[in-house]
């Protein structure tokens, strides 16, 4: 197999413009011959089907909640990027570029990087339109505020409640089209796999969850906007339903999984307190532009955090990284609250925590401001821990929240089978090795209303179909795999549950593909992820029946691909010898700590091949080349 | 501090929606207090998981606070105890060893039971479907900053937005009326100009949709802003009547 990423020619600013001349156009009148199914109304999702649905195709959208309004960017907090230099503070669509890219540790494909740019203006006009109620200044116009990796201000948010306020704003917009027929929506439907014919994406399996029942739909052409894979480490910040299951699906089909090491574990949540833990919270970024972090200076120092005065704090981030202080990229803080912490200054019961610190803001700015500004995070915070963060230090510590890799896509957001489109956070192509803050609403909005509308209309408009019902032989032979997997999952009646794999899983990966990561580790990590999957199939136990709600059946679904996953993970981390951004092998660092890229030997995104049952996957580089950015090592000093 | 404590748990079980439910008893030993409410039903779940018996079903996914899938009523209050809570962000260290809590689905006629816990709340995104957005297509928006909204405005249509669609309100109201979470909507968009365009048509629609949908009436209860866990207040289904009032006497919309 050949990648072949289209980048279309000429010069970067260029490059978008002369393709949306270049991509074919659907004629309005023949665009309602066309079906599109797009799977998940998250940003990317629900953006997509409204967008499509206003162009005239006919949408059928898939979700797995009760309703399209719930999927987890729900949870975003701190805002969305965008390059409008209203602060007037030096801000550029080229700065905004050179920012994500560089954050990236140079991993991520120029091209998409530089569009994703120049498109984020238009999505902040859009969803003003739209009634998305942004914080303002008290002349009316939009505040702005700092985000980490960058040195202007350019995130829009709503509060601490960023992704709600664009998620609702995409679900109004679906709603609209649903209540105009444009849109079949299908609530409470989990992926189960993808149909494909001849080369093409034309379907896919899903199960019906109130009443277990097996459907079949069948597209021209399949958006999957269904998120990232942060819970294979079963504690993350993701939601409880968040899941690789129909990107996995779409690997087995032909589609390649590039990049899958590639996982951001964001500095600022709450530290785990209990082996009961279902998930974790994460405390906005956003924190870091008026919260100090910090440790005691000598390990072992249990005082309570008020006792220990300023002489002996050690604020490791601004005496390491003087120019961004608090505000370093997540890959970055994460390592270095790690690092303190392996050195025995970590805080709180466990030791796993460092202190985020608000008296100074608070002394500074007055309690008011600082309430007005991150409330409900405050608020929140207490309710999880029962401490009173004006009043005493926040304590965090790094979870996994995000996940960079994801189906391989090509300028066009098309995977590597035809038909098949990814967006959002399930696809690869835009944070490289590491995601800067703000960004992933952009991106999500950015491919749902203004990217897939264009070049899902130029992959319709050049391809020839043929006649496909659900009755086709495909449809029949997926839908019986799908079957068959749940009754074999049904019928196993072990001695353990599907959550204890799952936590033993997650221990895996998090021990040895996790923060750091070495040679010795995952070669072992493998090893227990083959016998814990081989002893998954013979003794785990799920209750209930298949005809029914059963949510321990749908777990068991997603945590079966999480074993395989895993270990492709694993794989790809092992195969990336060189440190960067989010992937740090201990054996390549600087002397400083920070991750050491090897551009000679790894500038590519690596695409895996799914081969067979018994097979490894095969790996397939797309080389990464940076005319417009020199490859330099990264520095936030 | 961390310290543990002993429930009993009368749950809601039914089977499904043609099912008669019941309450059924069972012990939740050993919770610690730093558990949250939903992670106390994790436990039971692995539980009964591990005797043989179907789990109990319920709604969730975020954990915290903000996606709204997650709700139940316990020991007679929407969501819990707690003020300005969802039931994800309800700790266990609000429970004395000892207590007696009582769980049921949320209750209304417009919301009837799938299992267990789990409700069929598609009541909420038909009223929205009805008028709960603002008619603009993809491109073509004039630069954001065009239209300055008063920071004031803006801040309480964020008020409003805050809403998480659990139905809550829904299920503390004695008329099982859902006007706080119509009324959110409704002012959201009212309070801003890019709103005001369909304005009466949308105060009209919606008003129509919530009214075919076996919601009751609003008679200031005031128990909706209560339990709300975004704390989104009254003054929003006040605004939406003015709305409703002003379309009805003054626009053609019908």
């Amino acid at each position: 197999m050949q990648l072949d990423a289209k980048i279309p020619g000429g010069p970067i600013a260029e490059k978008w413009d002369r393709h949306l001349f270049e991509l074919k156009l659907v004629n309005p009148a023949n665009k309602r011959k066309y079906d599109v199914i797009v799977v998940g109304t998250g940003l990317a999702g629900g953006s997509a089907s409204a967008t499509l649905a206003e162009l005239g195709y006919n949408v059928k959208s898939f979700c797995i909640h009760d309703s399209p309004r719930r999927a987890h960017s729900i949870a975003a907090q701190g805002g969305i990027n965008a390059a409008k230099n209203y602060p007037n503070d030096g801000d550029s669509i080229w700065r905004l570029f050179y920012d994500t890219v560089k954050g990236g540790d140079f991993r991520a494909r120029e091209a998409n990087v530089y569009r994703l740019a120049q498109i984020s203006n238009d999505i902040i006009d859009h969803c003003v339109a739209q009634g998305i109620p942004f914080a303002r200044d008290y002349g009316g116009l939009l505040a702005n505020r700092s985000f980490g990796g960058a040195q202007v201000s350019r995130t829009f948010y709503a509060r601490g409640q960023t992704g709600q306020q664009l998620l609702l704003g995409a679900y109004s917009a679906l709603s609209r089209q649903i209540s105009d027929g444009n849109v079949q929506m299908f609530a409470r439907r989990e992926m189960l796999d993808l149909v494909v014919i001849k080369g093409q994406a034309r379907g896919i399996v899903v199960r019906n969850l109130i009443n277990g029942q097996i459907e079949r739909h069948d597209a021209h052409a399949v958006v999957l906007c269904t998120g990232g894979y942060g819970n294979v480490f079963f504690l993350s910040t993701n939601a409880m339903a968040s899941n690789v299951t129909a990107a996995f699906r779409a690997y087995k089909k032909g589609a390649c999984f590039a990049n899958p090491c590639f996982t951001q574990i964001h500095p600022t949540c709450v530290p785990v307190h209990g082996t009961y833990q279902s998930k974790l919270t994460l405390m906005s970024e956003s924190l870091r532009n008026d919260g100090r972090v910090w440790v005691p200076k000598d390990p072992g120092d249990k005082r309570p955090s008020r006792q220990i005065v300023e002489a002996e704090r050690d604020y490791f981030l601004e005496e390491k990284y003087p120019s961004f202080g608090n505000l370093v990229p997540r890959d970055v803080a994460s390592r270095n609250a790690k690092e303190q912490c392996d050195m025995g200054k970590g805080v709180g019961e466990t030791g796993l925590a460092v202190y985020l610190d608000f008296a100074d803001a608070i002394k500074r700015d007055s309690k008011a401001v600082i309430e007005k500004k991150y409330g409900n995070l405050f608020q929140m915070y207490e309710k999880i821990t029962g401490e009173d963060p004006y009043e005493t230090p926040m304590r965090i510590y790094p979870a996994v929240h995000y996940t960079m890799g994801g189906l391989w896509v090509d300028y066009n957001l098309m995977s590597t089978i035809d038909g098949l489109f990814v967006m959002g956070e399930a696809n690869f192509s835009d944070h490289g090795a590491n995601r800067l803050g703000a960004s992933a609403l952009m991106q999500g909005l950015a491919d749902g209303y203004f990217i897939i509308p264009y070049t899902v209309g130029g992959y319709l408009a050049g391809t020839e179909f043929a006649d496909v019902t659900p009755d086709h032989e495909a449809f029949k032979e997926t839908e019986n795999d799908a079957q068959s997997r749940l009754t074999r999952l049904l019928a196993i009646n072990g001695k353990r549950t599907v959550d204890d794999f799952h936590k033993e899983l997650g221990l895996i990966m998090w021990d040895y593909c996790g923060m750091a990561r070495n040679n010795e580790g995952l070669e072992k990590a493998r090893k227990l992820i083959q016998q814990l999957r081989a002893e998954f199939w013979e003794n785990v136990t799920v209750p209930g029946t298949g005809q029914d709600f059963n949510q321990s059946l749908e777990r068991a679904g997603r945590v079966a691909d999480y074993l395989e996953f895993g270990e492709l993970m694993v794989l790809d981390a092992l195969a990336r010898q060189e440190s960067c951004g989010g992937h740090f092998n201990e054996a390549y660092q600087t002397k400083g700590h920070e991750a050491r890229r090897d551009d000679e030997n790894f500038c590519y995104a690596a695409a895996w091949e799914y081969t067979g049952k018994e097979a490894e996957p095969q790996v397939h580089k797309e080389p990464l080349i940076f005319e417009n950015v020199e490859l330099s090592q990264r520095s936030y000093k | 501090m961390t310290k543990t404590i002993n429930l009993t748990l009368k749950i809601w079980r039914q089977s499904g929606p043609e099912v008669k439910g019941r309450l059924e008893t069972c012990q939740a030993t050993d919770i610690s207090t730093d558990m949250s409410f939903l992670e106390m039903l994790d436990v039971i779940n692995e539980k009964l998981t591990l005797e043989g018996k179907v789990p109990i079903a319920f709604d969730h996914d975020c954990r915290e606070g903000i996606c709204g899938s997650c709700g139940a009523v316990v020991n007679g209050r929407a969501h819990g105890p707690e003020k300005g809570t969802s039931l994800c962000q309800l700790h266990m260290r609000h429970f004395s060893d000892g207590d007696t809590v009582v769980i049921e689905p949320w209750r209304a006629k417009a919301f009837p039971i799938i299992k267990d816990l789990v409700v069929d709340r598609s009541a909420l995104d038909i009223i929205i479907q009805a008028g709960g957005f603002i008619s603009a297509n993809t491109g073509g928006a004039q630069d954001a900053n065009a239209i300055p909204v008063p920071q004031d405005a803006a801040e309480k249509a964020m008020d409003a937005a805050a809403c998480i669609g659990c139905g809550a309100c829904v299920a503390a109201c004695p008329n099982a009326a859902v006007m706080l979470f119509t009324g959110a909507k409704i002012s959201q968009l009212a309070l801003l100009p890019q709103g005001r365009p369909e304005a009466a048509k949308r105060a009209i629609k919606m008003l129509q949709a919530m009214d075919g949908l076996g919601f009751g009436n609003c008679t200031n209860e005031r128990e909706c802003e209560v339990e709300c866990p975004k704390e989104i207040s009254i003054v929003n289904i006040a605004r939406m009547n003015r709305e409703f009032f002003k379309a009805a006497f003054f626009s053609e919309e019908k």
